[in-house]
């Protein structure tokens, strides 16, 4: 048996997907800048991604760039708004526990003069709306949150954080990194109080190099790609159309008979920390009762992840390691660190996450073959 | 403006009469080398010299990098061939030479004429006079320096007349394949590449043993061990990788010996594997990039101890070199970045934290005999398992 548990780190491209794409890539493969016909083909996979997005956002179709991925929306989000605010103020406010491409545009933009407070989480991974109110200031440009930890599933409070931001500076913008969110909740960041919110398509069986950011009516943006003026000179360079056409057909598919598959998900979950319990070694992160239906944060006593990983690995069971890390170059998980997990367990922490397809069978396996596995190689461990 | 470069070769010229052996094998090498190479390239020996002329368009960088891959070349000239046709044309050559190849002329120069073919009608040194005459005429701006001139001319009359004036140095040792064959204990670190490459350089052809110790290394890091070895391969040719499953043999020392013994205990297997696989080869000796005190298993006594079990001479070529040392020669040849890709290898996942380093040979081989129940098949199985990639 086969079980991929690392849906969070990206998934498999669902049929409808593929088969769209390949009609865009191989028979309408036209410019959608072209006067012609064939652009407007091209053309017409975009207006159409943007319908079907838009549907899941409850948004204006004005209200979309489409993106080359998480990353890029995160930083033209980030660096966008900046650039575009500076003046309104110079100070932004994100989390301890975001992804690398929410903290490193946040670092660059350190460096060319603008202040930033990370504001700390509980052992949960949750930050505090009374910190959150307090790092608030007249000068606040733009908080960045995301809506669900990469990997330990924590689900932050968006609805209110905006509330709290909007109260004490209404011009301060609020960005969310959604993308391990999107798909998983039904998301309204209009009605949230969001102004800009990023995604990614290979979260959600649609295909890498692909992805959106939504940017409120009225938001004041820069671009940070220039060229030929492509989406309202806000995002230039000729649209990735077999991209977008797919990530388009990803929502649509996303959000079809959604209760059952976050449904689905959660039961997932549950029987996987239920099939634990009683197993001393095992240690579950952060309040699984109030996390990501999909993310699994799991620490083992006395295993390194990466042994586990490739044990795992052996009976076709993929995770990922909680943090990346080895002997000779430690880095570890500013997340893991952050909510305050034991030494010994930032390098034996692995991530499970699942996507709907997964099965209760598949996950019966893997906790059938981590009960065989995490007491035989505790036995050799290093001293 | 070349179409041919002069190769000159240091030590293998005093070789005597394993002269032509040597030479023979620096042709071959440098065919090998050029065999990526887009363009046709004829290779000549001549009257101890080396000639590559290049028949078809080729990228000059390219045939440059790969040359500086061949051990035995000592310096890689440039050089222009021109047919004998009396001294006005060669002045003219000469002059068409400094012209395309010096687009400057502030230059101070040097004219340097050899005649192997001394049934040329003008002495060496009246060519170099009327060369040197000829040059100020063409070229206001340039003068005669003969004590430190910027450009040395080589003049050579041989069959054909050699124009050249830079000697662009090559890797220098010996050609790969005329000194026997070695095994290399390879692993994803700084070191060991590092050691294949400078016993490479004596002539000696490379082949390598990886021990991986899956899960506890991944695929990842196998792969390293490969990509380090295709570096090194581009400098000694095709290397034969064993690639030998360690983890039975690890987790049965483990259990059954001293836990401050393990790395010790470990590498006396790993040589005797690598010995093993040495002799069905026809290695003539085991390579490793150990240098003297560096970590525990690399002291004095703990080398003694790995020693032990070799009946073939190990070769260390490292063995004086400090860290900084061994890492700067790794960035030149091209190694470091791979090596410092973090991957695990099995020396470091289960290490002690204490490990002995004095180890006592005596107390070691009591600690083996606690493995006589299950290791001899366990070494059997491991070697019969091992994987061979060609890398190349």
């Amino acid at each position: 048996m086969e079980a991929y548990f690392d849906n969070s780190a990206t998934t498999s491209c669902s049929e409808g997907v593929k088969e769209l794409m390949v009609r865009a890539l191989v028979e309408d493969y036209g410019n959608p800048s072209s006067l012609h016909r064939k652009g407007m083909e091209g053309e017409n996979y975009i207006r159409d991604a943007r319908d079907k997005i838009c549907k899941t956002l409850k948004a204006k179709d004005s209200e979309l760039i489409f993106t080359s991925g998480g990353t890029e929306s995160n930083n033209l989000a980030i660096i966008g708004a900046a650039m575009a605010n500076k003046r309104s103020g110079n100070h932004l406010i994100t989390t301890r526990i975001e992804h690398p491409a929410v903290l490193s545009p946040m670092k660059f933009l350190e460096e060319q003069g603008f202040q930033v407070t990370y504001l700390a989480v509980d052992r949960d991974g949750i930050i505090s709306l009374e910190e959150l109110a307090a790092a608030v200031t007249e000068n606040t440009i733009l908080v960045s949150i995301m809506y669900v930890n990469n990997e330990i599933g924590a689900v932050e409070p968006i609805a209110e954080a905006a509330q709290i931001i909007k109260n004490k500076n209404p011009r301060a913008l609020l960005h969310v990194d959604a993308i391990q969110a999107y798909g998983k909740y039904v998301i309204h960041p209009g009605k949230l109080g969001i102004d800009l919110m990023s995604v990614s398509g290979h979260k959600i069986h649609g295909p890498k190099g692909s992805g959106f950011l939504y940017v409120k009516e009225k938001t004041k943006l820069k671009p940070i790609l220039f060229g030929g003026g492509q989406q309202k000179n806000m995002r230039s360079g000729t649209e990735n159309v077999p991209g977008i056409a797919g990530l388009g057909q990803a929502a649509k598919e996303a959000y079809e008979d959604f209760a059952a598959k976050q449904a689905h998900l959660f039961q997932l979950k549950e029987s996987f920390i239920e099939g634990l319990s009683g197993q001393n070694w095992a240690h579950v992160n952060g309040n699984y009762q109030n996390s990501a239906p999909h993310i699994v944060s799991l620490s083992v006593d006395g295993v390194r992840s990466e042994v586990l990983l490739h044990a795992l690995e052996e009976r076709q069971i993929y995770v990922s390691a909680g943090s990346a890390c080895a002997s000779n170059k430690p880095a570890k998980s500013a997340t893991l660190a952050a909510i305050g997990i034991g030494r010994d367990y930032l390098d034996s922490t692995i991530r499970i996450s699942f996507c709907p397809q997964n099965t209760l069978e598949e996950v019966e396996y893997c906790l059938a073959s981590l009960k065989e596995l995490v007491p035989f190689l505790g036995k050799y461990t290093r001293h | 403006m070349f179409k041919a470069f002069l190769i000159k070769y240091g030590e293998i010229g005093i070789k005597g009469k394993n002269r032509h052996l040597f030479e023979d094998a620096l042709v071959r090498q440098i065919k090998y080398a050029l065999k990526p190479v887009e363009g046709e390239f004829q290779i000549s020996k001549e009257q101890g010299r080396i000639y590559i002329e290049a028949l078809s368009e080729f990228d000059y960088d390219e045939v440059l990098e790969h040359l500086q891959h061949v051990f035995g070349i000592v310096g890689i000239c440039p050089v222009v061939l021109t047919e004998d046709e009396g001294f006005d044309k060669l002045a003219e050559d000469v002059v068409s030479y400094l012209d395309k190849r010096y687009p400057d002329k502030h230059l101070t120069f040097k004219v340097n004429t050899r005649r192997a073919r001394k049934s040329y009608p003008m002495p060496s040194m009246e060519v170099n006079a009327a060369l040197g005459e000829r040059i100020l005429d063409a070229f206001a701006d340039m003068k005669v320096d003969v004590h430190n001139p910027d450009i040395l001319i080589n003049v050579e009359i041989r069959g054909k007349i050699n124009i050249y004036s830079e000697i662009i140095p090559g890797p220098g040792g010996m050609p790969v394949g005329t000194n026997g064959k070695g095994m290399l204990l390879l692993s994803g670190g700084i070191d060991s590449p590092v050691a294949g490459y400078m016993i490479a350089k004596r002539g000696v052809k490379i082949d390598a043993v990886y021990f991986h110790a899956p899960p506890y290394t991944s695929e990842r890091a196998k792969q390293k061990v490969v990509d380090l070895a295709k570096i090194v391969a581009k400098y000694t040719g095709p290397i034969y990788l064993k690639v030998v499953n360690f983890t039975d043999i690890q987790m049965y020392i483990y259990e059954k010996c001293p836990h401050d013994e393990l790395t010790i205990i470990m590498r006396r297997y790993m040589m005797r594997i690598a010995e093993y696989f040495a002799r069905e080869t026809e290695s003539l000796g085991l390579i490793t990039g150990e240098s003297i005190g560096q970590v525990a298993s690399q002291t004095m006594q703990s080398l003694a101890s790995t020693d032990e079990v070799c009946t073939m001479p190990v070769y260390r070529p490292l063995i004086g070199f400090d860290k900084q040392e061994i890492i700067e020669l790794s960035k030149r040849i091209g190694t470091f970045e791979t090596s410092i890709l973090p991957y695990e290898d099995c020396c470091t996942i289960f290490v002690a934290k204490h490990p002995v380093t004095k180890p006592s040979l005596k107390v070691i081989r009591r600690s083996e005999t606690h493995l006589k129940e299950q290791i001899d098949e366990m070494m059997k199985t491991a070697i019969e398992t091992a994987e061979t990639i060609i890398v190349k």
